[in-house]
């Protein structure tokens, strides 16, 4: 069985999706309708790939009145960074805070 | 309601009870959201503040709608501003094994300082909220919150 992670990444790994994704980065709240404009893709590919993304809850459908509007969670793609990336990113930031302790206290001994 | 801007939607292993204390109770927000504080009584009408570990406030705002473990509806602006003012809706749905948690933040005036600020803001807190409920160990540092508060406008953090 897929793990949640796994649907991330195979939702990710198609190229129509990824523009979808672009797109409601750009402009977030966008009908079925307004994404299909911009796509080269029938509206069924348009659903199918909606489908795929709201599975891996990397879009978000909000409905408002009639409408389904759709949003980009980018938080299953925090999750990824914080994975390989964040933890890289925190000793290089603490070793700045570090460094900044260690002026603030050069200085106060000056004083 | 106008269109929300940002919507985020994390499904966190926890007890609503426990989700709903991480958002309105100062100790626990100060264990995940770097050492920041969400303070009120959370009565429909209150003050609401996000104080800083040194007692500098960050964000304020007015209690506008509140159901306990469910919904919490927030007005949201930096101290000093009186027009980039937005709001924030936390919603919780408990599911099987886990609660569903959407955080909305929207009604921002357009060209929002707030907006861009917190599209960075949001995703590391709530991932740090759910790491601290999930294991215990939360995500965010106390020197990467005050990076995150200089991106919403906040002059005081970016000083």
């Amino acid at each position: 069985m897929d793990t949640d992670e796994d649907i991330v990444f195979k939702a990710l790994a198609d190229a129509s999706r990824r523009d979808l994704l672009d797109r409601l980065r750009e402009k977030s709240g966008l009908t079925l309708g307004e994404l299909c404009e911009a796509h080269d893709m029938s509206r069924q590919a348009v659903t199918k790939h909606l489908a795929l993304l709201e599975a891996a809850h990397l879009v978000v459908a909000v409905k408002r009145g009639r409408e389904k509007l759709h949003y980009l969670n980018p938080l299953p793609i925090n999750d990824v960074y914080m994975r390989w990336v964040g933890k890289f990113e925190q000793s290089r930031v603490q070793a700045l805070h570090n460094l900044k302790q260690a002026l603030k206290e050069k200085d106060n001994g000056k004083a | 309601m106008a269109k929300p801007d940002l919507v985020y939607v994390t499904y966190i292993r926890t007890t609503p009870e426990k989700l709903w204390a991480a958002l309105t109770t100062p100790e626990f927000t100060r264990q995940y959201w770097g050492g920041s504080a969400n303070v009120s009584s959370w009565e429909k009408g209150a003050s609401w503040q996000h104080t800083g570990e040194d007692g500098t406030v960050h964000h304020v705002g007015v209690v506008e709608e509140v159901i306990p473990l469910q919904r919490l509806v927030l007005s949201w602006h930096n101290p000093s501003e009186t027009e980039d003012i937005s709001r924030v809706t936390f919603e919780l749905v408990q599911m099987d094994e886990v609660v569903q948690l959407n955080v909305i933040h929207g009604d921002f005036i357009e060209n929002s300082v707030m907006a861009d600020g917190v599209s960075k803001g949001w995703p590391i807190v709530i991932a740090s909220m759910k790491s601290y409920l999930e294991t215990g160990t939360p995500l965010l540092t106390i020197w990467q919150h005050s990076a995150c508060h200089a991106g919403c406008g906040d002059k005081e953090a970016a000083a």
